[in-house]
């Protein structure tokens, strides 16, 4: 047996750093199935995870390692599985079951070049749209984006408790750069990890309607087997669970799935400036390639161009509000990611042509150079 | 004064959601015998309802989930399974049963059963099998026999169907037995049986659709169960070899496999979980 938190001084990567998160969080369910990058999240939780009480399977494929997930997590326990871009898309139908389903887990995407088999052993940042849309219908979601071990470590924390307080699937998208990079993780003690667990009803088990929503939206979750006869389904429901056809249950059902994270926008979004007070530039960047912009505004700097970085931990919901903001000020905007422009629409949309802005991007295969970004910077600096 | 027009309490009423009821079921469809077995077999189990679920797919009879007043989950096309062996592994004092049809369960999630059978995964597994997609309005299924006209085999079914519980027996079901909705005593009592056993147990159940396939292959919902009656032979024990379905020559119902195995947790704990730490030769 171990503790669940592994305090201490580690070297480690990010896909290692990302299971050790999990367990701190107090995940006891892992379903997985092996694909590069992300086999050593599903290697390292393998063995771990009945140390500390929990259970782990490879199951038959990614679309049942995430049913298994969702069904563990409507069973009363903390679940992830990790996938990478093939095995991301067929979880797509069951990411929409948890939304739907108001399910809490945890589905860590560490993303690799594609599209199809791509490039699977390297990296790339091409599937930040697919974590936002990709499910069919209509919905919110919480996307993270870590920048080192260390950080994906806290993040994955995060994940679990955004998961568990909105009840929502909380996708981590990482990348294989930070997946495979080894670097100094520091685990604190197991007191100074905070870890929420999903609001549990209380009052009688006859009259409870499990998708009546409490005062931040969310609707306490029964488990099964607790004797509250539950009904959930993927179908559009009523606030008892109960199947309902008709436009205005839709409407209704719509309005709280949505409305959970459009009215906490505060409390779910996360972001981290770096030299943007003085700033006429901003570059908007996340994951792997906030790392190599955070070397690109310096030497901009030393080179006279006044930049600066917002990096996005929080990239689903997008913080419009702050873009809009800084938008309102600054001369334009640099978005730099591993795709041929994703978050740059997103840039786009909420800067609304007041300021113009420009993507740094390339498809994947390799970090985006610190010197490019600068040498962009420099090009289009006459412009703005 | 007698109150006269008191409603009669159906028995299984306590088992329903009586406020989702009228169901979505047809006239002359077999779901609703075969749910009220099923129904009927959590009760005389003696199981504890409390921590029983129902989990289904999509379907007519994915909408099993939807009437059954116990914890219910309506999943995803073909995810039952895995579904249920999450929660089963999440929480071994569940007793699960995965109600669901033979597109559901077969074609689309064909691959989870298959598995889960191999596994040993502690669930019950009732499949009704209409012989096609009744939901959709009647398309071919990975069931459908050969010859039968289906919307998409306009013309017959070019395909051979699946024999399900030789295809239980094959992935590794510890319990596999198949009946019609015209056995319901039959069928009630195995699946009482399969509720009671432990690992991954499987019942066929045959049902009449005769809106969809029935109305394209101009056989009524009675004319099914006449060949229920008449074409059909009870061998329990048989090898599931010899299970193909063929009315013309009789189709085989019974109790083709009961054996004690292992279960993915029994296993799981064992070797992960040890009371006491392994011995070198055991870990071996």
């Amino acid at each position: 047996m171990r503790q669940a938190v592994l305090t201490g001084e580690h070297f480690i990567t990010g896909d290692v750093a990302c299971a050790e998160g999990a367990l701190a969080a107090g995940c006891l369910f892992f379903g997985g199935y092996p694909i590069t990058p992300a086999t050593e999240i599903t290697e390292h939780i393998s063995s771990q995870l009945p140390e500390v009480g929990g259970t782990f399977i490879q199951m038959e494929d990614e679309i049942a390692a995430l049913a298994a997930v969702i069904g563990s997590s409507c069973a009363g326990v903390k679940a992830m599985t990790a996938t990478s871009g093939p095995g991301f898309s067929l979880m797509m139908e069951n990411i929409g079951l948890a939304i739907c389903t108001e399910t809490p887990c945890v589905i860590v995407n560490v993303q690799r070049s594609g599209p199809s088999t791509g490039l699977p052993t390297q990296g790339a940042q091409g599937d930040m749209m697919q974590a936002r849309w990709g499910s069919h219908g209509h919905y919110e979601i919480i996307v993270l984006s870590p920048s080192s071990p260390q950080e994906i470590f806290y993040q994955t924390i995060t994940a679990f408790n955004l998961s568990e307080i909105y009840r929502l699937p909380v996708i981590i998208m990482t990348d294989e750069m930070i997946g495979h990079l080894s670097e100094r993780v520091i685990i604190p003690k197991a007191r100074a990890i905070k870890t929420v667990s999903r609001p549990r009803p209380k009052g009688r088990k006859d009259r409870f309607k499990p998708f009546k929503p409490g005062p931040n939206g969310v609707a306490p979750m029964a488990i099964a087997g607790e004797g509250y006869n539950i009904h959930v389904t993927g179908l559009t429901h009523d606030e008892r669970g109960y199947p309902d056809m008709t436009v205005e249950g839709q409407d209704e059902m719509m309005s709280r799935l949505t409305g959970k994270v459009r009215q906490n926008l505060d409390d779910i979004i996360s972001t981290e400036a770096y030299r943007l007070d003085d700033a006429d530039i901003v570059i908007v960047s996340y994951g792997v390639s906030a790392r190599t912009s955070l070397a690109a505004v310096d030497e901009a700097r030393k080179q006279g161009i006044k930049a600066g970085l917002l990096r996005l931990i929080t990239v689903w919901p997008f913080p419009e509000a702050q873009i809009r903001r800084l938008a309102k000020r600054v001369k334009g905007f640099f978005t730099v990611e591993l795709n041929l422009g994703q978050i740059h629409l997103e840039v786009q949309r909420c800067v609304a042509g007041i300021v113009p802005t420009f993507l740094i991007g390339h498809p994947g295969g390799t970090i985006m150079p610190p010197e490019r970004v600068v040498e962009t910077l420099r090009a289009r600096a006459k412009i703005t | 004064m007698n109150q006269v027009n008191k409603q009669i309490k159906h028995p299984l009423d306590d088992l329903l959601r009586t406020d989702r009821i009228p169901h979505i079921w047809c006239p002359g469809c077999g779901i609703g015998t075969a749910f009220s077995s099923c129904l009927t077999a959590l009760k005389s189990s003696g199981i504890d309802l409390k921590k029983t679920v129902m989990i289904s797919g999509i379907g007519c009879t994915g909408r099993g989930a939807g009437y059954v007043k116990l914890d219910s989950y309506h999943t995803t096309h073909g995810r039952a399974i895995p579904f249920a062996t999450g929660m089963k592994l999440a929480n071994p004092e569940l007793n699960i049963v995965v109600f669901s049809g033979d597109g559901d369960l077969f074609a689309i999630g064909g691959n989870h059963f298959i598995h889960a059978a191999r596994r040993n995964v502690d669930l019950t597994v009732v499949c009704v099998n209409n012989f096609n997609y009744g939901m959709t309005g009647g398309q071919v299924a990975a069931t459908t026999p050969y010859g039968i006209k289906t919307t998409t085999t306009t013309k017959g079914n070019s395909e051979t169907p699946f024999n399900l519980p030789l295809l239980a027996y094959a992935s590794g079901a510890t319990y596999v037995a198949r009946w019609t909705i015209l056995h319901a005593r039959d069928l009630t009592e195995s699946i009482e049986e399969a509720l009671l056993k432990r690992g991954f147990s499987f019942i066929e159940v045959l049902s009449p659709c005769p809106v969809n396939y029935g109305r394209r292959n101009k056989v009524s919902a009675l004319d099914t169960l006449k060949l229920y009656q008449e074409k059909t032979i009870i061998k329990n024990r048989v090898h599931p070899m010899e299970l193909d379905i063929d009315f013309e020559r009789g189709v085989i119902l019974g109790k083709f496999v009961d054996e004690e195995k292992p279960t993915f947790m029994d296993r799981y704990d064992k070797i992960y979980r040890p009371m006491e730490p392994m011995e070198e030769e055991q870990a071996l």
